[in-house]
């Protein structure tokens, strides 16, 4: 079996056998407490500030945002961007309880359809799990109410986040998904795919020069939701 | 791959002369060191972490069994499969296996480098399985049949009219007389003809920059979001990945993320960073509905408790051959295997053999950049050092150089002969390069010459002129 085979070199090379049975608990107890290492000190600052630097960051990776006072306010947000960037007014938009129950009924010429994304979609909406202030950074678990190709197929991705889930570091992204999938059973916490989105999608592999657009969307715009009194500034 | 590392020089040669790679060299290499600069003076913290990112692979290497066997525990129990594969062609035959019985026909990719070595688009060819790369590097390589000459800007050694030339040349169903004013153009006509690719695969093969013991997870960075399509649309995902990959926990993994975007290409963070755990959940309206992991040894595990298991850390963001004097002048392609620049004149003797590859770890200046930008402090030249070391020992240095080294040896051991040895050279040397100041041609030093003069000495060693200025100052 390789699997002898690779682990038994391995053990050779470290001139040792299999771990004994204290030190293999040692390793599970460190995994156990996943302990955090050094985070830079520039998404240790207050609320407002963080969300701050969470908002200038998308915008320094050529992101675009928009900032609304509740959730209320998303689809006119959603609607004025739409009209200004000139982009068709259809829309796929994820099955997300925060995005159900906004009135969309106010904003007629909104056309949704709810569900994964489709090859000819041109925007999709979805609701991000938490972001990350430090590099500007959001965090799209998959999931039922969250498909994976609402964050990848269409050329705008729109993404709702609300002041609240922004945090400073990565950890504590990781923090709040471990405790919300606390009580799944089979994965352990982790969907099965987590995507950490930084601006639009680019490439520079021609002459190592940045250009946006490569295979994921062309735009990505945040709308982010103040439901946070001590995040507004 | 075919290595011609054995060649390294005829390579490097024709890489010198060749004017469109120089072009390319030029043009590119100081863009990736100012934006690496940028990036780390805007983390006042970088530093320690570089201390920080070494100390966990260390750890991670010193338990790797007990690692690995965790990662393929929670791999297996959130329902995807992890096939261990000691050697390429076991490895090979796996991934053949899973693209079989999805009934594959074509097969997206991820850039993966793990997939370079072991040559997996040869092998899928062969038996019928068309693989298409989406990476817009790998997609044009893929198009011209040439290999990688960068791990991660793969299409380094190109320039703009090149890429011009081959899409003209590959895409005969689009106008011909078509423009493309920048480089935006190019870059939209990958995407189209990329799409329906991605739409089509029936498999979808990435690598992994992390694989997580903590969760089973795989973890991709990438910039273009070609990686996320590939293991996102098909039916079946496959991630390839050698067993150095692993990490004990996400923490761990968000360390080492904070240096890998900044060493590599300068960035604070890469666009996507995604993390795979399994197959589609029962619920998911998308994802792949198989998962698996193939991890692959192929000589890393004889490199643990060697002087070269350093080499280990490595987390393949490229600092050091953006930095290196020798493949900027040079290219990637001359290094002859999968790995160019100073990681691969390290690891490339380690996977190939020292007797195939042993002009790579001797075509140094040793300045050192490479471990000074390297994020996981991996003492690159000490180990090309222990390569040259070992190629000596194994006699596979050639005769006129084992000669000349026992010469000079005998003088280096023998300090009053070494002196005056020196002495009368310079002393000749200065006689007979008075005037001119330089040697166009020197018997005994044609490979200097040849490529540039040599300054004749001031007829004196140094030596010679601090004994005299000890002298004088005690007076």
């Amino acid at each position: 079996m390789s699997r002898e085979a690779i682990l038994g070199a391995i053990r050779r090379g470290l001139r040792r056998g299999e771990l004994p049975a204290d030190q293999k608990a040692m390793l599970l107890g460190r995994m156990a407490t996943h302990p955090r290492h050094l985070i830079p000190a520039r998404s240790r600052v207050p609320r407002a500030a963080q969300v701050a630097l969470f908002l200038a960051n998308v915008e320094k990776e050529f992101g675009t945002t928009a900032r609304v006072p509740d959730l209320d306010a998303v689809p006119g947000a959603l609607a004025a961007y739409l009209s200004q960037q000139n982009l068709p007014s259809r829309f796929a938009i994820a099955p997300h309880p925060d995005l159900q129950a906004m009135p969309w009924d106010a904003h007629p010429l909104l056309e949704r359809r709810e569900g994964r994304a489709d090859p000819s979609d041109q925007v999709a909406l979805t609701a991000a799990f938490a972001a990350v202030a430090e590099t500007g950074t959001l965090m799209l678990p998959s999931g039922p109410r969250t498909p994976t190709t609402l964050n990848l197929l269409a050329e705008t991705a729109v993404v709702m986040l609300r002041a609240s889930n922004v945090v400073g570091a990565y950890e504590e992204a990781w923090d709040r998904l471990r405790a919300a999938n606390a009580g799944d059973v089979g994965g352990g916490f982790m969907p099965r795919n987590v995507m950490l989105v930084t601006g639009p999608s680019r490439s520079a592999d021609i002459e190592q020069t940045l250009e946006l657009g490569a295979h994921g969307p062309r735009r990505v715009h945040v709308i982010l939701v103040d439901d946070d009194p001590e995040a507004v500034a | 791959m075919r290595a011609t590392s054995s060649a390294f020089k005829q390579n490097a040669a024709r890489g010198l002369a060749d004017a469109g790679l120089q072009r390319a060299l030029q043009f590119s290499k100081t863009q990736f060191q100012a934006r690496r600069a940028r990036a780390v003076a805007a983390l006042p913290e970088f530093e320690q972490l570089r201390d920080i990112g070494r100390d966990i692979k260390n750890h991670t290497l010193a338990n790797l069994d007990f690692y690995l066997e965790t990662f393929a525990a929670n791999v297996e129990h959130a329902g995807g499969k992890v096939h261990w594969c000691s050697t390429a062609d076991e490895a090979r035959a796996a991934v053949l296996e899973i693209c079989r019985n999805a009934g594959a026909r074509t097969v997206t990719k991820g850039k993966s480098m793990i997939s370079e070595e072991l040559g997996i688009n040869d092998h899928l060819e062969r038996n019928g399985i068309t693989p298409v790369e989406t990476d817009l590097g790998e997609y044009i390589i893929q198009l011209r049949d040439e290999p990688p000459s960068h791990i991660i800007a793969p299409a380094f050694h190109l320039n703009r009219d090149d890429w011009e030339k081959s899409f003209y040349e590959k895409h005969t169903d689009l106008p011909r007389d078509r423009v493309f004013h920048e480089r935006r153009d190019i870059l939209t006509e990958a995407r189209t003809k990329l799409r329906d690719r991605f739409l089509a695969a029936d498999v979808g093969i990435t690598g992994a920059n992390f694989l997580i013991a903590e969760t089973g997870s795989s973890v991709i960075v990438t910039n273009e979001g070609n990686g996320d399509l590939t293991q996102t649309l098909p039916r079946v995902h496959i991630a390839l990945a050698s067993i150095e990959k692993v990490v004990p926990t996400l923490e761990d993994t968000c360390a080492l993320l904070r240096l890998l975007a900044r060493s590599a290409t300068g960035q604070e963070f890469s666009v996507y960073t995604t993390f795979s755990t399994g197959p589609r959940r029962a619920a998911d309206p998308d994802g792949p509905s198989e998962y698996h992991v193939v991890l692959v040894d192929n000589g890393r595990s004889a490199m643990i408790g060697t002087q070269f298991q350093d080499m280990l850390r490595c987390i393949r963001c490229a600092a050091c051959m953006n930095h290196c004097p020798v493949y900027g002048a040079v290219g990637g392609h001359a290094y002859g295997w999968v790995y160019p620049g100073p990681m691969g004149s390290v690891l490339t003797p380690s996977l190939i053999g020292v007797d195939k590859a042993g002009h790579l770890p001797n075509a140094s200046t040793f300045c050192g950049t490479c471990e000074s930008v390297c994020p996981m402090k991996i003492p690159l030249p000490n180990m090309m050092r222990h390569w040259r070391e070992r190629e000596f020992e194994r006699h596979l240095t050639p005769q006129g150089v084992r000669r000349n080294l026992g010469l000079w040896a005998w003088f280096a051991r023998r300090p009053a002969a070494y002196r005056l040895a020196t002495r009368v050279a310079m002393w000749g040397l200065g006689r007979l390069g008075r005037g001119r100041g330089k040697f166009g041609s020197l018997p005994l030093a044609g490979g200097w010459t040849a490529g540039r003069d040599l300054p004749a000495p001031e007829g004196e060693t140094f030596m010679a002129r601090y004994a005299r200025a000890q002298r004088a100052g005690r007076a």
